[in-house]
């Protein structure tokens, strides 16, 4: 039986979609909705917020993440540095999108189990990495 | 008195009490479980990779039966972040009858929509091989009613049963609402029998504080959950049918297991009229993974 070339090209892109899935490029960016991105973080400048999203950020994500928010390399899976400038530069409001609806195709689970208050302080405290 | 313990009833009970225990002490590296219930489901999965060990026991003394103990002991696998697979096996001890093996069930959670929405479904796919001593109360579905309780531990009744059920659930404000459509059918032949299972929980505190602690509030989850049975495919409504209502009370320790304690009420005459559920729960993360060879 013969395949077009067209749907070959198609089946093959998304065999590499699906294999790439899990490279985490920072993608989910474009996917945030312009009132989502704008959103302020409620508890940026609180003194105390830091320390109890780090509270959280141990709990949470340490384990995929590193315990230094460094990243880490599980079998195949390549879990992003959050040193990294992407989170740096990245808005609040963005950060807080991806916490809600995770990226589930790159294995990061949606945290929309946490209240927002805590989803807040854990992006004070990934913004206050070095 | 509401329950009639003896001697012979707590020395068979004892090797539940223990497995919690040994699964307490052994396992060293944990976090909370995410469901905040006993009987309904969230959207919660687990987080792919993580392995949740958990021992859910009820106990109960049914009016016109013997006192009993059943443990489920859960494992809960995340293979993705959209698609979690368990399996349980189930035992009861009844003062003055035995301590037995009741079965196993498999089954699997998936959830279709990648994204957050108001209403988040899961797709729930079970298939349970027990017996008709089982007691521990995972659903209730059918005419399932307390005279289930009464008959002496009898293992030759087998069941095998499929499950399906529709799970809606929704975070809004640091509260979860979830409700569970059940549909459940004896593969040998007898009609589809229905039941639902609804919860809302909220943590006591929305914001963590800044300094460690264990019984801070935001360590504590405070719900209620009502779950019974909606009769069959020829009988449809809540004719003979059991229902039980109750608040749950869910505590993640740091860094810890969960425990989760629930006083169940039965709410017409056909449910048992008082049951206690308790849950010991750890939560091992990336447990496969560290059996790899790290590049």
């Amino acid at each position: 039986m013969k395949m077009r070339r067209s749907t070959l090209a198609i089946l093959i892109l998304a065999m590499a979609g699906i294999l790439f899935a899990e490279a985490g490029d920072g993608k989910w960016l474009l996917k945030v909705p312009a009132r989502d991105r704008a959103r302020p973080n409620p508890f940026a400048g609180n003194p105390d917020a830091p320390a109890a999203g780090a509270k959280i950020f141990a709990e949470h994500c340490a384990p995929c993440h590193g315990e230094d928010a460094a990243g880490k390399v599980q079998g195949k899976h390549i879990r992003p540095n959050l040193h990294a400038d992407r989170i740096k530069q990245a808005a609040p409001g963005e950060l807080f999108w991806l916490l809600t609806n995770g990226s589930q195709k790159n294995g990061m689970p949606s945290w929309s189990r946490l209240p927002d208050a805590q989803r807040w302080q854990l992006i004070t405290y990934l913004k206050s990495l070095p | 008195m509401l329950y009639t313990w003896n001697r012979a009833f707590i020395r068979r009970a004892r090797p539940f009490v223990l497995a919690a225990i040994v699964v307490a002490a052994t396992l060293s590296t944990k976090l909370e479980a995410q469901e905040n219930y006993f009987v309904t489901y969230s959207q919660e999965l687990e987080e792919p990779g993580n392995l949740e060990i958990a021992a859910k026991s009820i106990t109960g003394s049914p009016k016109g039966g013997n006192p009993f103990v059943a443990t489920a002991l859960e494992f809960e696998y995340g293979l993705k972040t959209w698609w979690t697979t368990e399996v349980y096996l189930d035992g009861q001890t009844t003062a003055g009858e035995s301590t037995v093996f009741t079965g196993f069930r498999l089954e699997n959670r998936m959830r279709p929509l990648l994204r957050e929405h108001w209403i988040n479904p899961v797709l729930y796919f079970e298939f349970e091989d027990i017996n008709g001593a089982d007691k521990v109360l995972l659903e209730v579905v059918g005419h399932d009613t307390r005279a289930d309780f009464l008959t002496r531990n009898n293992r030759s009744e087998k069941k095998r049963e499929a499950e399906l059920k529709l799970i809606l659930s929704s975070n809004f404000k640091g509260w979860n609402v979830s409700e569970n459509i059940i549909a459940e059918k004896n593969l040998a032949g007898t009609p589809w029998e229905f039941g639902y299972a609804v919860g809302a929980s909220r943590a006591l505190a929305l914001a963590v504080s800044a300094k460690p602690c264990k019984f801070c509030r935001e360590n504590f989850a405070l719900g209620a959950e009502m779950y019974g049975g909606l009769g069959e495919r020829y009988s449809f409504g809540l004719a003979d049918t059991s229902h039980y209502l109750g608040p749950v009370l869910t505590w993640n320790v740091p860094r810890g297991p969960t425990l989760r304690l629930s006083p169940n009420f039965g709410l017409n005459s056909n449910s048992n009229g008082f049951l206690f559920r308790f849950m010991l729960s750890y939560e091992i993360e990336q447990a496969f993974s560290k059996m790899r060879r790290q590049p």
